[in-house]
């Protein structure tokens, strides 16, 4: 077994160049839009938590990660913030990984596709939705990696929430004792839990990077929206640790009632917010 | 047990390299240390971490590994309950659970070190399988079968030293998920599983010293239970005498009487176990399990055996 050499390279640098931040910008603002249509099919779903990590999403699975097959990669996603999985479901759908059906079977019977990612469906790597769960799991998923020789990279967003989890410090801690430099963590720092703001119910959770640094790991603060920083953050890492992008970002992020209003966390708009949504939607650039 | 498990873990993960043990901050005891001397990618301590000992071995198995955690039985499953429900059990991964010193082993230790109702709430998990090896010999071949198995989450319950062999002369081999035959008879059948056979193995001595045919059974599979196997134990005696060290919620004796009350079973049926009580008491294994009712002349002065 040895440490894979994952420091970026002549084809991470080409890739960089190759980065589209425009056709970024018009993929998310597509899924914003997909995601509120299914809203109007079925209440039970998240629309704030998938607006917040929409660019960090599209980023990881059109930019980041590898496919070399159509539908197959060496690479990990893993949504550790399962309640912001129908970002994951509409991008899914676009790579041909999930069928149109799925998606208008989410969450009705006879369907697969629940509120919160079930391993086993196609494009699921772990099953969560119980927060805390995905650190552990993506630094065993990261070590196996490693352990077999191979140059899987495991990319992991996970919720500000859920770094207030235990066992999301016990994963990252074991993570930087293993230098796993493939795992790269994204933070989805919208500053709100299910309840409140997180900057006043918990200010002591701020500031978070020094908190991951101090655990042994790189990492950065970036504008959780702008696809251009955040990408250029990736590439930019060093190697040697795990890599944490702390993204700072808004809940609801591009309909005007939604952001920062704790209630859209779960609910759903009514028709008449459903066609102010659609016509405020605009792309986003940061 | 435990130094039995450490050799056969050894000899497979020679030569398996997909093998891997996830301890969190236990001595490894016996081959265990040998395994970490030469294979230290592949054996790994969390610290005292146990959420992320279970986390990462779900991560590992999902990712092509074979990994075992290892720790006293009471970390393996309270601390970290719902990473094992929902990482191992939920996406029914095959991660085996080595839990040391189930019941009352730790009997110096206190009521912390007790898993005294670990059964209960492995059994409890859906996919989860639940193993307790009556002795060494036992837990070799459960651990040969952990090491392969493709099915899901296991929880092995396995004893901390000292246990004798009593399977030698057994009929029949270990099997997962089939009742045991260690002797048969026809009259009485004790019921037994893990480190307590032993007292079962003496309640049947005694038994057979007051000219009774006896069947002296290990259940070493808890979940799946072998239902039909307990059937047929119930309709061919005349008394079955159950012997277990663990809590009476969802105890092999509580399964046996569901059984029985299914089956219509006409046979007397005795239960011992633990008290659901945590007893405030401290001695050697024997005394512990002792200040819970579990001692040979006491399950003797019940069944009319003195």
């Amino acid at each position: 077994m040895k440490h894979q050499d994952l420091s970026p390279g002549d084809a991470h640098e080409a890739r960089r160049n190759a980065f589209d931040a425009a056709a970024a910008r018009a993929r998310c603002m597509r899924y914003r839009r997909r995601i509120l249509d299914i809203s109007q099919q079925v209440t039970a779903l998240h629309v704030a938590p998938a607006f917040s990590c929409t660019e960090i999403v599209d980023l990881i699975y059109n930019e980041l990660m590898r496919w070399p097959e159509a539908g197959q990669s060496p690479d990990v996603f893993l949504m550790s913030k399962g309640h912001g999985c129908m970002v994951q479901y509409v991008i899914l759908e676009e790579m041909g990984i999930l069928e149109r059906s799925d998606l208008d079977d989410y969450c009705k019977p006879g369907g697969r596709l629940g509120a919160h990612p079930d391993f086993g469906v196609p494009g699921i790597a772990a099953s969560t939705g119980s927060l805390g769960h995905g650190m552990g799991i993506a630094t065993g998923m990261a070590y196996a990696e490693r352990a077999q020789a191979r140059d899987g990279l495991v990319y992991l967003v996970l919720s500000d929430g859920e770094c207030q989890e235990g066992s999301t410090w016990e994963g990252a801690m074991m993570a930087a004792n293993l230098k796993l430099e493939n795992l790269i963590a994204f933070v989805d720092l919208n500053d709100f839990s299910g309840l409140e703001r997180m900057s006043e119910g918990h200010p002591a959770f701020h500031p978070l990077l020094e908190k991951f640094q101090a655990f042994g790991w790189e990492g950065v603060k970036v504008n959780g929206h702008d696809a251009d920083a955040i990408e250029a953050a990736v590439r930019a890492r060093s190697g040697g640790k795990p890599f944490v992008v702390v993204s700072e970002t808004v809940k609801g992020k591009g309909v005007s009632y939604m952001e920062h209003v704790p209630i859209w966390h779960y609910r759903a708009p009514s028709p008449e917010e459903y066609i102010q949504a659609c016509e405020e939607l605009v792309e986003i650039s940061g | 047990m435990r130094n039995k498990f450490a050799d056969v873990f050894y000899e497979l993960g020679a030569s398996d390299p997909k093998l891997c043990i996830v301890v969190a901050d236990i001595s490894p005891a016996g081959s265990i240390a040998k395994f970490r001397t030469e294979f230290p990618d592949r054996f790994i301590n969390t610290g005292v971490a146990e959420q992320i000992m279970i986390g990462m071995c779900a991560g590992m198995a999902q990712r092509g590994l074979r990994p075992f955690a290892y720790t006293i039985a009471t970390f393996t499953l309270y601390r970290p309950f719902e990473f094992v429900r929902d990482d191992l059990c939920y996406q029914n991964l095959p991660v085996t659970i080595v839990g040391i010193g189930g019941g009352v082993t730790y009997s110096t230790l206190g009521g912390t070190h007790h898993a005294q109702e670990d059964i209960a709430i492995a059994t409890a998990i859906p996919n989860m399988s639940v193993i307790a090896p009556c002795d060494p010999a036992e837990a070799e071949a459960a651990t040969r079968w952990c090491a392969t198995q493709t099915r899901g989450p296991v929880y092995l319950r396995l004893g901390k030293a000292g246990e004798p062999v009593l399977t030698d002369g057994a009929p029949e081999p270990w099997e997962f998920g089939k009742l045991r035959h260690i002797s048969r008879g026809s009259d009485v059948c004790v019921l037994t599983y893990g480190p307590v056979a032993k007292m079962a193995a003496d309640v049947a001595e005694r038994y057979r010293a007051q000219g009774k045919s006896v069947s002296l059974v290990c259940a070493h599979t808890l979940k799946p239970l072998d239902e039909s196997g307990i059937v047929e134990v119930l309709k061919s005696h005349d008394q079955v005498v159950v012997v277990e060290e663990t809590s009476p919620y969802a105890s092999l004796g509580s399964r046996v009487k569901q059984l029985a009350w299914d089956a219509q079973a006409t046979c007397r049926i005795d239960t011992f176990c633990l008290q659901d009580e945590f007893i405030h008491h401290y001695g050697d294994h024997a005394e512990l399990l002792a200040a819970h009712g579990l001692e040979l002349d006491a399950i003797s002065a019940k069944l009319n055996l003195m």
